[in-house]
């Protein structure tokens, strides 16, 4: 079974969130979702400053095998991507929620966050794949 | 109801990633598929192949039958245990299967098919083939592919000194008969190794046994990007019913003599031939960002297209490479779209990499140069 915190949250597209103090979000893939992928080759970032939507597809992670869309699970303003990844994707197989983050957002509504699906509801989800 | 092969128990112990293809369950990776492909071009792997159809032919009319079926020409294979790949045509030219097909002896030959393509193959062979000619599919035997520069050490190992010596004999595209299994020097990887037809019911103990000499486990994941740096097509993928041949980059499978041989499609193919075929198939290899994937739209200058037909990452380059069915008068420069834009591609001649190393010059950045 793959490794869930449960500290963080969750969208049931598989993406993790982690408020942290300075007020944005970090957002990275689950390790479930990693695991599914497989090894990364590619990873595509958004764009520092733009504005996106929950649900927006806003990144690309590309495995050996094939591309998957990374949604945003809160409306906000990207403030922060990960440039490590450019050179080394595979942070996201081996880190999946730590250097291996993908960008950081701003929540337009902070509320948004508290929405999303705690730990052992995305445990649920996961394992019904 | 997914079919498992004898090896299904042996692939979750060693941790496989399960998926369904062609109607079977089959590993894609038992963990990384970067890490299988690496230990294949680097030292051994093993891959369980027991989907593919093998079948048996046996009679006296079954080399004229063969030769009659595939494009390929039978009568090359002189001596028994002698291999060729092969691709049958339907009447159009378009390819049915590509297969590989051994002498066994003057009277009897084998075929070994895809797994999607088994039941179709079978059923066009049995209305084709003379009457006389006896079909066998051996769903007694499983196979196991052990590839890479360090298989044939491994392979021959496990033989007694009297059989080690005809396996080890075997030249490329030769296989013996050892008791009750068949051994080949062919592969799917672009590098030395064997393939290893045995009784289903032994074919555990022979994983144990190379799984214990220190080769790798390695799934459908690597078996493709392996097959597509060494330049091997993909049916059902890089070509199908619609496309001969001559437009998939096999011409070189193709026996036009002697001239008398009448096999199935060969109107079509010489009708093409003289006529002219209306696209080239080359390798691509992105110097954009990104991977390329099969079905992708390819640019060249002054805006005629084609399209990728098998694309992915290529481990042992560090780059994105394709197969590409593209307008003939493409240059050595073409442009790809990936999700919307045009990145740029250069054009080579497969293989990409064989035998542990790249077959295209790249600079130091893994650019192609």
């Amino acid at each position: 079974m793959s490794n869930v915190p449960a500290e963080l949250k969750y969208a049931k597209s598989h993406e993790w969130l982690r408020a942290e103090s300075d007020g944005t979000c970090t957002v990275g893939i689950s390790d479930h979702a990693q695991e599914l992928l497989g090894d990364l080759v590619f990873v595509e970032l958004p764009k520092v400053g733009r504005q996106v939507k929950a649900g927006e597809a806003c990144a690309v992670v590309e495995s050996v095998k094939a591309a998957s869309d990374v949604y945003a699970p809160v409306n906000g303003e990207i403030v922060a991507v990960n440039d490590a990844l450019a050179d080394s994707p595979e942070l996201v197989n081996s880190e999946p929620y730590a250097d291996g983050w993908l960008f950081r957002i701003k929540a337009d509504d902070a509320s948004a966050i508290d929405a999303l699906l705690s730990a052992a509801d995305y445990a649920a989800v996961a394992s019904a794949d | 109801m997914t079919l498992r092969t004898p090896l299904y128990e042996q692939h979750i112990e060693a941790g496989a990633r399960m998926v369904d293809f062609a109607g079977w369950s089959m590993p894609v990776h038992y963990g990384s598929q970067i890490e299988e492909h690496h230990a294949v071009r680097q030292a051994a792997g093993m891959f369980d192949v027991s989907h593919m159809g093998i079948v048996d032919f046996q009679g006296i009319e079954a080399e004229a039958g063969l030769r009659h079926l595939l494009a390929n020409d039978v009568a090359r294979l002189q001596s028994p245990g002698a291999a060729l790949y092969a691709c049958m045509l339907n009447e159009q030219g378009g390819v049915k299967d590509d297969l590989i097909v051994y002498r066994l002896d003057d009277s009897r030959f084998r075929l070994v098919v895809n797994a999607g393509t088994r039941d179709k193959d079978l059923a066009w062979l049995r209305e084709r083939l003379p009457g006389s000619v006896q079909i066998n599919e051996r769903k007694d035997l499983a196979m196991l592919a052990v590839q890479g520069p360090q298989a044939r050490e491994r392979v021959l190992a496990l033989f007694q000194e009297r059989d080690r010596d005809a396996v080890a004999a075997l030249s490329p595209f030769h296989a013996c008969e050892v008791g009750p299994q068949m051994v080949a020097r062919t592969g799917y990887t672009g590098e030395d190794g064997f393939e290893m037809m045995v009784p289903a019911a032994d074919i555990a103990a022979l994983w144990r046994a190379l799984l214990d000499t220190g080769v790798r486990p390695a799934g459908l994941g690597a078996r493709d990007t392996l097959r597509l740096e060494a330049g091997m097509n993909l049916y059902g993928q890089d070509m199908d019913e619609t496309v001969t041949p001559l437009e998939s980059g096999l011409a070189w499978t193709v026996a036009w003599k002697p001239e008398e041989r009448d096999f199935i499609g060969r109107a079509a193919l010489e009708e093409q031939r003289s006529r002219g075929v209306p696209t080239r198939f080359v390798g691509l290899v992105l110097e954009g960002r990104g991977v390329l994937r099969a079905h992708q739209r390819v640019r060249i200058a002054g805006g005629a297209e084609g399209i990728t037909t098998s694309g992915s990452f290529s481990p042992t380059l560090g780059l994105s490479i394709a197969l590409a069915r593209v307008p003939l008068e493409t240059g050595d420069r073409c442009e790809v779209e990936i999700r919307g834009n045009w990145q740029p591609a250069r054009v080579v001649r497969p293989p990409f990499a064989r035998h542990g190393k790249s077959c295209i010059e790249t600079t130091a950045t893994g650019r192609p140069t």
